[in-house]
């Protein structure tokens, strides 16, 4: 969302920015944020701003994603790599039991997760809005996870407005960016010289404190907004949801299907990065003297076969079967099922998708002309 | 493991019986059982095993209830001695990409294996050797396959503890790609412009390429097996298509990827077989 935050905004000089990572690691936290790696970024922990990407800059386009060092003074120019902040909260791999047998007895033990106090600096709007759908999955209504509510509860999240947008990000017309407006602690806009901050907690407030800033100028947060408002509107791709969920019910045997079908891999690469997919399945390890075992919880995905065998039968043996099964949860289902999209306009999927294959571009070919298809089906 | 004590001892009941045969192969995948370290002595306790030239001298006759074999049929000699493997054994798994699906020796499937002979023996008739490289699973009935160049040390433990719970085996078959992402690899293909199989390749060897910055060479065969058929896994078709149209990669090379280790395997197998005749097109 583009809207102007009402809260009150400081300034720190960014040459100060080292001050934040060395008072929350005070406060005992252990500070993560993107460091470049193998091409890209991923979340690892950092002690010094120059552990940051400082003058990188990232690219991303259908099936290909390349990083550069422009030489500038940007601290957050990545904009961000294959992983949104899910797998700090939804382990990828998160054991949960260790079952032993001995003397006719089974004994079972909970394996919780060490209950760490992690602040993650540099987080997305549309990374933020993801977050908070699986905290509704994982702690909403009577099914509270326990290994999700430590990981989650340890998070302190400092979210960066994003200033400049990729060619795969279309958040503006999911309204999840690219401004953080809620679910956040810190969050930093980052002009030339000062870096914003705008707290919206009381944990923020606390650590705002203290920070050597001053209120921003009004010259300053007019900039900021100029700024945030000028990436909105460079996003060139956007998804249209004014006829969802109804119409992709409707198409569901639009022969585009089998268009994208003939191209997707069923490889998983987008699920795996989508900030919201929550799919999981429980892995047993028992050991070779059957005396015990142990249970994880790995990620999952509606693109294995595994995932659509219930019941003695594969209910989606084909990719075409699979790719429908996600496009409809994303941007369809999901919606009946907790009154959002499934889809927070990341674009990760477009970029990390080995043969680019685009939401964005799928839903309007699939939303075209779907009537006339239907009506001739019928007739044949 | 020169357990020569134990020749005598009768097979303590409820402990069964395990052998490990050679065909055409490296010895590697045997290594991988060797390597099990500590899990080799559980397994040793778990399983009487009564033969298995590689690890002991001691060889006690069949019947068995446990045969693993490693290695592909290249001979006529091993054409025939694979049936009677097959008659000592209860359960009878086959380990690695050569016994699973021919192996790298099977690359003489598109070659001329009388050519080879004479050009490398000063007396190839001495030489007996079939003209092609097959699976076991090409002779007689398999249980259970087991992939992977070599196998995965903890696919292997997995398996056997499940049929010592009684438990009928079963493995993923998914792409390399998930078990990539779960890892936290940043993706070659798309970061770097590598041809990698992850996409198409079963999950098993816990995404070891990637996770070293390289291609994954599909040394675990096609993901999901063996379910040719329209519009099923793997589309190795859609993922050559990216490694000529979006990484450049021509004809003879898209080729090359697929025709690996597991080359023979259908999809792979199909799918190389297409772009040698898109290969011999562009030189038209
Ligand atoms: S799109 Fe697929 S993997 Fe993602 S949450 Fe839905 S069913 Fe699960
Ligand atoms: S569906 Fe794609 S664009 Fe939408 S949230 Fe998931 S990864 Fe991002
Ligand atoms: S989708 Fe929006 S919030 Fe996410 S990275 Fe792109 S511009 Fe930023
Ligand atoms: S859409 Fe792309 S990333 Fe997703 S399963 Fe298909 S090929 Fe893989
Ligand atoms: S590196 Fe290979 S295995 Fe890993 S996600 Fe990319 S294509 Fe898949």
């Amino acid at each position: 969302m583009v809207t102007q935050s009402n809260n009150h905004i400081d300034a720190i000089p960014k040459v100060l920015l080292q001050q934040l990572l060395d008072v929350l690691s005070a406060k005992g936290y252990r500070t993560v944020g993107p460091v470049v790696r193998d091409g890209s970024v991923f979340w690892d922990t950092i002690r010094q701003v120059a552990d940051l990407p400082l003058g990188w800059r990232d690219e991303q386009t259908p099936g290909r994603y390349r990083i550069e060092q422009t030489g500038s003074t940007r601290i957050f120019g990545v904009v961000h790599g294959p992983q949104s902040v899910k797998p700090l909260a939804f382990a990828p791999r998160e054991p949960l039991l260790t079952i032993e047998r001995s003397k006719g007895r089974v004994s079972v033990q909970p394996t919780m997760p060490k209950s760490e106090k992690v602040a993650v600096l540099g987080v997305r709007a549309c990374d933020l809005a993801g977050l908070a759908i699986q905290d509704h999955i994982f702690l909403k209504d009577a099914y509270r996870d326990p290994y999700y509510r430590i990981r989650r509860d340890g998070l302190f999240l400092i979210a960066v407005n994003c200033t400049r947008a990729l060619a795969t990000c279309f958040c503006a017309s999911m309204d999840t960016g690219p401004r953080a407006s809620a679910n956040f602690d810190l969050a930093l806009t980052e002009l030339d010289e000062e870096m914003l901050v705008e707290a919206g907690s009381e944990a923020g407030r606390e650590v705002v404190r203290a920070l050597t800033c001053a209120p921003a100028s009004p010259a300053q947060t007019r900039e900021a907004e100029r700024q945030i408002k000028a990436c909105a509107g460079s996003q060139t791709r956007q998804l249209d949801r004014s006829r969802l969920p109804s119409a992709l019910y409707d198409a569901h045997e639009h022969p585009r299907w089998d268009d994208v079908a003939a191209r997707c891999l069923a490889c998983g690469n987008c699920t795996m990065v989508c900030p919201t997919c929550f799919c999981h399945s429980v892995e047993e390890a028992p050991d070779l003297t059957q005396t015990g075992s142990e249970q994880s919880r790995l990620w999952d995905s509606c693109f294995t076969q595994e995932h659509g065998y219930i019941h003695g039968k594969n209910i989606r043996p084909t990719i075409k079967d699979r790719y429908r099964m996600w496009l409809t949860h994303k941007l369809a289902s999901w919606i009946d099922q907790f009154g959002t999209s499934g889809c927070v306009g990341c674009g990760r999927c477009i970029t990390w998708c080995p043969v680019g294959i685009d939401l964005t571009e799928e839903l309007p070919a699939l939303l075209n002309s779907t009537t006339q298809v239907k009506k001739e089906s019928i007739r044949s | 493991m020169s357990d020569t004590n134990r020749a005598n001892q009768p097979v303590t009941p409820g402990r069964p019986t395990l052998a490990v045969f050679k065909f055409a192969s490296c010895d590697g995948c045997q290594l991988s059982i060797l390597n099990l370290e500590d899990d080799l002595l559980a397994l040793g306790q778990a399983l009487d095993i009564a033969y298995f030239p590689e690890a002991s001298s001691e060889m006690r006759k069949g019947p068995y209830d446990i045969a693993l074999v490693e290695g592909s049929i290249t001979t006529p000699e091993d054409a025939h001695r694979i049936l009677s493997v097959r008659k000592q054994a209860t359960w009878l798994m086959t380990i690695g990409a050569c016994a699973t699906a021919g192996g790298i020796q099977a690359l003489r499937n598109w070659g001329d294996v009388e050519a080879f002979k004479r050009t490398v023996y000063p007396s190839p008739q001495y030489i007996q050797s079939l003209s092609t490289s097959t699976p076991i699973s090409e002779h007689i009935h398999v249980d259970f396959e087991l992939w992977g160049c070599p196998i995965d040390k903890a696919q292997l433990l997995r398996v056997i503890t499940d049929l010592l719970g009684g438990v009928h085996p079963r493995l993923p078959t998914h792409s390399v790609c998930i078990e990539c992402k779960r890892r936290g690899n940043i993706c070659v293909m798309v970061a770097k412009g590598i041809p990698c199989l992850g996409p198409v390749t079963r999950t098993g060897c816990g995404a070891i390429c990637p996770s070293m910055g390289r291609d994954c060479y599909g040394c675990f065969g096609p993901a999901e097996g063996l379910h040719e058929g329209p519009g099923l896994p793997p589309n190795t078709a859609s993922l050559a298509k990216e490694f000529h149209q979006g990484l450049r990669l021509i004809p003879v090379e898209v080729l090359r990827r697929f025709r690996g280790i597991n080359g023979s395997v259908r999809p792979f197998r199909e799918e190389s077989q297409a772009w040698e005749q898109n290969d011999r097109a562009s030189h038209e």
